[in-house]
Parts: C-alpha cells; structure tokens; sequence
C-alpha cells in the first residue's frame, strides 16, 4: 500500500512503567508522511505516555524507535525538536504578554542596523500565518487572542523554528469552538499536502471521522489496533476503546445476582430535572439503598458533572435535588457530608489524596471534616479506624504514618475509599475509580462495591471500561454529550455500546 | 479610529496614567509653593535622585524578568566607600571608576548565578547580597570617608548651564541616568536580549521550551542591576563627595516603588522603563513639596509613595483584568 521509505515514525514494543503500574506495554506505532494519524484511548490508556516517549520528555524502559530510517534515542525535547517532531499541548507554551508575531519569531528576529526590526517582524508573522491560511492582527498580545488564535501562534512556531517533520497536537479543540476548529482543520489538510505527518490526539470521535486517516487505539496501557478510518465505524471503534475484554468475573456476576435481593423498593435520593448551564443537561436520576447504579459513557460525556452535582461540587442551575423527601437547598461537599454523600474524584492527585499528609491522617480527613474543628478525634482512635481500613482493603503500606505520596496508584485510590468510608456514607459516587490499577487491584474495588450494597448503601459507579459498569451495577445510566440518553437493567453489550455511540453508527 | 485610540490605551495605558499622576503632583505642588514653577526645580529632581534612576532603571528589567534586586542600595554603598578608601589611598580615579563598575557587575552576576543555577528565590538571593554589600561597606571603614580627589571634585562642583533655559544648570553626573534611560529603551523594545527578559517574566517555562536562553539572559539582567548600582554608587560618592557604609539605606525599596508606579508588574512580563523614569520623577516632586513646605517631616515622603505605589498596583490590576476579558 504504502512504501517504507514514507514512514517517517516507527515505535516498537515501547513499554513503560511508573512506580509499578504498567503505563505502556509492548506498543507498536507507526507514521507516514502527510498522514493525519488520530490516537485514542481513555485516561489512563497510555495516550500521553507515548507521545512523551516520541517527543523525548520521558526515556521507554523498552523498545526501538526509529525517525526517518534511523534507529534513534530521543534525549530530550530539544533533541525531539532538532528530529522534526514538534508538539502543541492544550495548555499552550507561549508568553502570553509578548505579541502574537513575537512569540512565532522570537530567537529568530529580523534585524536592521543592531535594532530588531519590527516590521518586517510583523511581516514575516504575517506571512507564516497566511501560508496557513490564517489571517489575524500579529501586533495583538497573545494573552488577549483567543485559545485558537494562541493556538494558531504555537503550531506556527513549532513548524518554523524545527521545520517539523511532525506535528503532534495533544487535543487540540477542546477549547476551540465549531467554526475555529474548522479553520484548525483547514491548517492540517494544508500541512497534510506539504507532507507533514501529524498525531492527532482527542476524544471527540466525530472529528477523527472528519479528518484523519489512521487512527491508533490504545488500552490500559496496550495497543488495541491501528486501522484505516475509513474502513472502521463508531461502533466499531468504541467497542475496541471500551469494550468487553478477555477476563471473565463469574462470581461477580453471582454476588451481583444475589445483591440484587437487598435492594429497597423506595428511592431515598431523587435527583428532578436537575441540571447545570455549560456543565450538563438536566437529568432524572433516583436512587435506593442497596443499589448500585452505573454512569457509562465517552469522556467527556458529562459523567464526573453529574457526580460533582450530587455531591455539591457546582450548584444547579435548574431542578432540584431531594434527600429523604426534603429538599436540598444549600449545596456544598460539607452539607453532602451531613447528608451521608461522599465522592471519590477522578483525578486522584489533584483532587483526593494530600499527597504530604501520612495515610492515617488522609483516611481520617472527610471524617474530621465532617465534626468540625473542635471535635478532635484522639490519636488512639485514628490508628484504629487507619488500621482497619488498612486491613479491610488491603492497602500495602508498612504502617499507618506512610507518607501517602509513596504509595502506588492503586494504594492510593484504596486511601481515599477508606477516607469515605469512614463516614459511613449511604451514598457512596465513585469516579473511575479503577484508573491506572493492576487488575488485582481492580477486581477488589469491584467486589467491594457490590458487598457494599450488600450492607444497604448506594454506590454511583462512574467507569470508562464498560465491562466494569456492566459486572459492578444494577442499574446502568449512559451519558453522550452532557446529558444522559438511556438507562438499563441487565441489557446487552450491544444496546448499551449502541446508546453511547449515538444515532449515527 | 474610535477602536485605534482605545487599543492604545489599553496597551500603553498605565504608562500615560503615571505621566499623568507625574504631571498633576507636579502643577499641585508649583500651585501650593510659587518658586516651585521655576524650572530649576525641575531639573533638581534629576540631579538630586540621580542614583534612584540609575537604580531603578536597573531595577526595571530585573523585575520585568520575574526576578527582583534588594541589593542595590548595599552596592551603592559598598562601591562609595570603596572608592572613597582607593582614592584616599590615591589611586588613579580612571582605574577606580571601572573598577568599581567591575565589582557591581560581578556581584551582579554572582546572585543571577545563585539565582539560576542554585534554584534560590532572587528575593533572599539578592537580599543576601544586600547584606554582603553593606557589611563589607562597613568593614573598609566604620565611618564616613570624604573624597579629595581633584576630577571627582570638578565633576561635582562644575554646573554646566542649560541652553534655553536661563540660569538653569545641572551636573556631569546627572547625565548618566538618562543616557542609562536610552540604553535600556533601545534594549527592552530593540534587542533580542531585552525582549527575551520579557518572555521570561510572561511565562519561563515556555520561554525555555521555545528554545530562548533562558539561564544566560536571567543571569545577565542582575550583572545589568548590578552595573547599574554600580553607577549609581559613583555618582552617588560623586555628588556628596564622600563614602559611607549608611548611603542609600533603604533606596532599594524607593526604587521598587518607582519601578512598580512606573507601570512594571511585580508579576513581570510587563513593563516600561519609561514609566520608571516618571516613578523616579514622581518621587523626587514629593520630596520637593514636603521641603518647599518646610514644616512636615520627610516622612511624609514615604507614605505618599506608599499610597501611589498601592494606587498603582490596582491600576495595573485593573487593566489586567481588563485585558483578559477582551
């Protein structure tokens, strides 16, 4: 099909790993020339991790990369960079107080007589732009263009200062709305004809349809697949991001059949019509005791939104939310913490553990919280309640003071589903908690949920993988585009997959 | 034509506000006091804030860059009496005025590389050397050493009438600052020096993704301030024809002042020199009308520098904020 000597990007058996957790695992990736090439994966897939073994910012354990026919070792990103590969992040790396025509020329300047001369400055910007089909004031202050012009500005100096070979644009219209992505859109066809090869990272699928022409998906940290866009559809492609994989559960499926009996009739928590402007679309959502209830759907799809609603995170803007028939009018995470709601976040390091703080006194935190400043709990108390969260789930830390931030991802996650469960919650909303954990560690959490359940509490199970929702939840919630489409009981792969992709398979 | 005039605002705004502020204090005080319209007075405000200038103009780009210099006023210090021991001990004062540039410099140079290279905060960096400087001003003499020498006294006594205005003058050393003032515009807005100390204060760590020399430039801008206290320290010793341990006690702070009612963001990545240059002047009005006034204590000084540096700062926090939403 396509001869050898166009590919310019070769990466074999890349594997990768942090502190145990195994980021990538014998990935294979390969790149034309002018080639719109799209990756995809879930958080946590290994998306990131491979661009930044491509563009030299972390060094594989294992594997062989070659550029251009070379057998290579990418050093650094300055070394990424002399090799043609450029990368535009989302947060974009240019002075916000510098003109837009200085961020793309600056280093390389004209000069006229010892002075930099601006004008021609602001001339060759121009033109640099235009040959991208971009026709924008240069003289403006970056910090006051919006984040597709910046962006505009990053890809025009990456293509100038290395004459990139390669340009890896890590989700690049997530803060761009319809009509700049397709000027966006229109800047990569353009450079598409020139034969730059580009990597297109994102999670809106309708515009790797639109654009690319292979696309990569990616795993927990394994290669799915790389297939020609063209001869792969949505559903396709969705069933192989988070479709059912190899492990089978059975007696998970048995605990979860007999769960089910322990399920009250009446819902004690009923979420009506409720809804935040920009965030998600207002949804009806009750639960019971003893119920777990699974949220599946795309990042991006509106999930954590709904969890940070139940939790009082952000205030509605529309509907209300009802507690054992009454009303809640003040929303916050303490007032959930009086109702009995907790929330494990997704991003666990930003959001959920304190990373300087020792385990005991991270498990303790939404408890002490919740007593207020002048109702310490002893010492003596706090070891026993690290203790027996300690052993319950099975974290492995040589003792109770452990400063939280050397133990693994996994671990970790197992601290802050301690902290909640100190409080004993009766309703307990879980976002993707199995991220970035062993398999072991995976099934454990699963287990625990459901024996949660058991015992009478709730459980909002928020996952990407949706064998996991499907084996953990009796109820399944699907979410697309802000607002939730369809729920299930006990339904098919099929309909489920097909009420994520959307109408148009 | 509307939208022109309001994009110019915007951009060079905070330095036409301190212009203003500039002008207004000065008509204030020639209204209150008479004998303040005479344009003498004027030009007192470059010959008596002469090393202010030199130190702020340093100053300036220090803090453009993200960084900032307390030892200024130690330097000044250190290079006065310094030089006032080497020319007692009658060495040749065209060996000791480069000399003296020699050691502004390289102390400069020294915190930029503890700043840079040793990860310490440029603020205990340089404060450090503000107390290096003054200790050692201290440790070559206790007291105050007088300056004798011949071509230090004819630069400091022989006034040098000014053109049309009529029995205005100024002095030899007063010239420095401004010529210093032009060095530094050409540098902050026409070389690539001065417009990569922009981009580091706006963002480093893309400064160093973009591939600027970031460690070099950072390093050079405090051998510049530096340089500058240096200068500023002759002059200083020029004007009052002696060397002191206790020069300059605090003047890091006025120039801080100044820099920051000039316009220049402590958050850096913005700025101009220019706008120093009225923070200076400012300065000098309100020293001018609490002496014209005879009867408030010079401390009144502070405050009302005080008062305009915070006014400043929430000028310029109103533009920021400004810029953002459009």
């Amino acid at each position: 099909m396509v001869e050898t000597s166009n590919e310019i990007v070769n990466m074999k058996s890349i594997c990768k790993s942090f502190l145990g957790v195994q980021a990538l695992e014998n990935v294979d990736f390969n790149l034309y020339k002018g080639e719109i090439h799209a990756l995809v994966g879930e958080n946590g897939a290994g998306k990131t991790t491979l661009i930044k073994v491509l563009t030299g910012v972390e060094q594989p354990d294992f594997g062989e990369i070659t550029i251009n026919q070379q057998k290579t070792v990418i050093r650094s990103p300055q070394h990424a960079q002399t090799l043609g590969i450029s990368t535009v992040y989302q947060e974009v790396n240019l002075c916000p107080h510098l003109s837009v025509a200085e961020n793309i020329l600056i280093g390389r300047e004209p000069h006229k007589f010892g002075f930099i001369d601006k004008r021609a400055m602001n001339d060759m910007a121009r033109e640099i732009l235009q040959g991208l089909g971009v026709d924008l004031d240069v003289t403006q202050t970056l910090g006051a263009c919006s984040v597709a012009v910046q962006q505009m500005a990053a890809i025009a100096r990456a293509l100038e200062i290395s004459s990139a070979k390669v340009l890896v644009l890590d989700e690049p219209t997530s803060s761009l709305d319809a009509h700049e992505t397709e000027q966006l859109f229109g800047v990569i066809r353009r450079l598409k004809s020139e034969g730059v090869a580009i990597i297109f990272i994102t999670h809106f699928l309708n515009q790797i349809y639109e654009v690319a022409d292979r696309i990569t998906v990616l795993r927990n940290g394994k290669l799915v697949g790389t297939y020609d866009v063209k001869s792969l559809s949505r559903l396709e492609l969705i069933t192989k991001m988070i479709g059912r994989s190899l492990v089978e559960y059975d007696e998970m499926v048995n605990l979860k059949k007999e769960s089910r009996q322990f399920i009250k009739t009446e819902p004690w928590l009923d979420a009506n019509q409720l809804g935040r402007f920009g965030s998600v679309e207002p949804f009806t959502l009750d639960l019971r005791a003893g119920e777990v209830v699974g949220l599946a759907g795309l990042l991006g799809s509106g999930r954590t939104e709904v969890a940070q609603l139940l939790f009082g995170i952000d205030n509605p803007t529309s509907g209300s939310l009802w507690i054992d028939g009454k009303e809640v009018k003040e929303h916050s995470p303490l007032k959930s913490i009086e109702y009995g709601v907790a929330l494990c976040p997704e991003d666990r390091k930003n959001e959920g553990i304190i990373s300087e703080l020792t385990v005991r006194e991270n498990i303790i935190l939404a408890m002490q919280a919740g007593l207020g400043w002048f109702k310490y709990i002893r010492i003596q108390e706090q070891y026993e309640i690290a203790d027996k969260y300690i052993k319950l789930l099975n974290i492995a830390t040589p003792f109770a003071d452990q400063p939280v931030k050397n133990l693994s991802g996994g671990n970790q996650q197992k601290v802050i589903l301690a902290r909640w469960l100190a409080t004993n919650p009766r309703l307990l909303i879980l976002d993707e908690p199995t991220r970035g954990i062993d398999v072991g560690a995976k099934a454990e959490i699963q287990k625990l949920v459901l024996s949660l359940a058991q015992e009478g509490k709730s459980c909002v199970f928020i996952s990407s993988e949706l064998e996991e929702v499907q084996r953990t939840s009796h109820r399944v919630v699907v979410m697309r585009e802000q607002k939730k489409v369809a729920e299930f009981t006990d339904e098919s792969d099929e309909k489920i997959m097909q009420a994520i992709a959307g109408s148009s398979l | 034509m509307i939208q022109q005039a309001k994009r110019i605002l915007m951009r060079h705004g905070t330095l036409l506000l301190t212009f203003l502020v500039f002008v207004l204090v000065y008509y204030v005080g020639s209204k209150l006091y008479p004998t303040m319209q005479k344009p003498q007075v004027f030009f007192n405000l470059f010959i008596n804030d002469a090393s202010l200038l030199l130190v702020s103009i340093g100053m300036t780009l220090v803090i453009i860059s993200g960084g900032i210099d307390l030892s200024v006023g130690g330097v000044i210090a250190l290079t006065s009496v310094a030089s006032a021991a080497l020319l007692r001990a009658s060495v040749n004062p065209f060996i000791v005025i480069p000399l003296m540039i020699v050691i502004g410099v390289a102390l400069g140079a020294l915190m930029g590389w503890i700043i840079q290279d040793l990860k310490v905060q440029p603020f205990i960096a340089t404060l450090m050397g503000l107390f290096f400087a003054r200790g050692m001003a201290y440790i070559i003499s206790l007291t105050s050493v007088s300056i004798k020498d011949p071509f230090y006294k004819t630069l400091a006594l022989t006034p040098i009438y000014l053109p049309f205005f009529p029995k205005t003058y100024i002095y030899a050393t007063t010239l420095v600052g401004p010529i210093m003032l032009l060095v530094v515009i050409y540098l902050s807005f026409f070389s690539r020096f001065g417009r990569t100390i922009y981009a580091i204060g706006s963002n480093e760590q893309s400064a160093v993704l973009m591939g600027l020399p970031v460690r070099r430039t950072k390093i050079m801008v405090y051998a510049f301030s530096g340089l500058c206290s240096a200068l500023g320290g002759i002059v200083f010793s020029m004007s009052l024809l002696a060397g002191y341990g206790q020069f300059a006690s605090g003047m890091e702070l006025d120039s801080i002042a100044a820099v920051v009612i000039g316009g220049t963001a402590l958050t850096g990545g913005v700025g101009n020199v220019l706008g120093t240059l009225f923070g200076v002047l400012i300065h000098g009005t309100i020293v001018s009308v609490l002496q014209f006034n005879g009867t408030l204590s010079s401390w009144w000084t502070r405050i009302g520098v005080g008062l305009l540096t915070l006014i400043a700062i929430g000028i310029q926090s109103v533009f920021y904020i400004r810029q953002k939403r459009s």
